[in-house]
């Protein structure tokens, strides 16, 4: 029974990290700590889709004659372009938030909401 | 990984936090490195670890480094999160245990890309053909999308504030559109 | 950081192995770990570099930003073409294998085109993405 729940670990720490990534993106106003902190999100997700494709006793999907085991290559083909593509949108957040502050003068959540109510 | 993400959180100096979410992808990297995933690893240290750090330091010197520190802290958020983290943990006591060559994951397409394309597609590196050949639409969409990302980088910041990325481009059709 | 003398011989040092290395890693991708999407990124890593070190202007220079706008559109203009490639020689759209007569040469010289799109698309994204970030003045 205690083996079988201990069996489940890999999600466990996935969850940690995605629940610290989101308390960061709900609890601090600071617009680029919001992104660093959905950056971590985003890599917990990474972390569970790869450790769903661990097969025990496998090697790395690269095929070899002498290897019989391999780890699920269909997780990694998703996440290789998963971080690719976030940098991206990354990216795009952060000229969303240089804008904002060019515009507002802040990238302090409440202090914007401020400003937006006074206008 | 979950001690840089904690300091993350707790720490108000932005070029700290910007440095430990850089490290972070260093130890994500050789965690995929244990659970088999080279490519995936390599991926995450060049780009999690190199361009996300230069990217957000360069937003880091156009918008200052301090974080506010905030008046009051609502205990909301965290309520939130403990909520939604003891669900998905109730959750995992469904899924499939750690390795286990049997999960559904495991059985559906997995065993015809590694079985079929060592003869169909004719290269060792399985990622490689699942991801040009038996998926290259998927992938196309993908790199629709970094495109498109970098359009709209474009026409966020090539406009006229920042005078010379505008003026060096010309007749540029990212600086007309603006 | 023009000034730093060990900065700027160390980046002169570094940035000829940094591009050998993502042109390895990119047209090494079938055998080992690596494809476009790496070699793009250490590709443009190289450039960033040079651009930190030796000034924007003088990066500016060596990639001229008209010219790296048009990679970005190239490198998925390569890509899809080379589906439609499929589609004219009567396969599939994306299909690599009615390419060539030899239908694993076909999916080996399919994978190298479309490889080397995404490798151009990621590479001139991230170098344009930094010369807009980092020309933007405060």
């Amino acid at each position: 029974m205690l083996r079988e729940i201990l069996a489940h670990y890999n999600y466990w720490i996935v969850i940690v990290l995605m629940m610290t990534g989101f308390y960061i993106v709900v609890s601090r106003g600071n617009l680029v700590k919001k992104l660093v902190g959905l950056n971590i999100f985003q890599t917990s997700v990474f972390l569970l889709y790869i450790s769903m494709g661990k097969v025990a006793g496998g090697s790395a999907p690269i095929l070899d004659p002498d290897i019989k085991v391999y780890a699920n290559p269909l997780p990694h083909v998703l996440i290789l372009t998963a971080i690719v593509v976030g940098v991206a949108t990354t990216a795009l957040g952060l000229a969303l938030v240089v804008r904002i502050r060019e515009a507002y003068g802040t990238i302090e959540e409440d202090e914007l909401d401020l400003m937006d109510d006074e206008a | 990984m979950g001690a840089t993400a904690i300091v993350v959180l707790r720490l108000r100096s932005l070029f700290a936090v910007v440095m430990l979410s850089g490290i972070y992808s260093f130890l994500a990297a050789s965690m995929f490195v244990a659970l088999d995933a080279v490519d995936v690893a390599f991926t995450e240290a060049a780009v999690g670890a190199g361009i996300s750090t230069v990217l957000m330091l360069a937003t880091l010197a156009l918008t200052g480094s301090r974080e506010r520190i905030p008046v009051h802290t609502p205990p909301l958020p965290l309520l939130v999160v403990l909520v939604t983290g003891a669900a998905l943990i109730y959750a995992t006591f469904d899924m499939p245990a750690f390795g286990d060559p049997a999960a559904p994951a495991n059985l559906h397409v997995a065993p015809r890309y590694l079985g079929d394309s060592g003869h169909e597609i004719g290269i060792p590196n399985v990622v490689t053909s699942v991801l040009a050949s038996y998926r290259g639409y998927d992938t196309l969409g993908e790199v629709t999308v970094i495109f498109t990302a970098g359009v709209a980088v474009m026409l966020l910041l090539g406009g006229r504030r920042g005078q010379d990325a505008g003026r060096k481009r010309g007749d540029d059709d990212a600086g007309d559109a603006v | 950081m023009k000034h730093h003398r060990v900065l700027r011989v160390a980046a002169k040092l570094l940035i000829p192995f940094i591009l050998l290395f993502a042109l390895y890693v990119q047209f090494h991708g079938d055998f080992g770990p690596g494809g476009g999407f790496q070699a793009g990124v250490i590709f443009a890593a190289a450039f960033i570099l040079y651009g930190l070190i030796f000034g924007l202007e003088n990066a500016r220079k060596v990639a001229p930003p008209a010219l790296v706008t048009r990679l970005v559109a190239l490198g998925l203009l390569l890509y899809a073409g080379v589906g439609y490639g499929g589609l004219l020689r009567g396969g599939n759209y994306l299909d690599y294998g009615v390419l060539l007569e030899n239908s694993v040469a076909g999916q080996h010289l399919g994978i190298l085109l479309i490889e080397f799109g995404v490798g151009t698309t990621v590479a001139a994204t991230m170098i344009s993405i930094f010369f807009l970030f980092a020309g933007r003045d405060t």
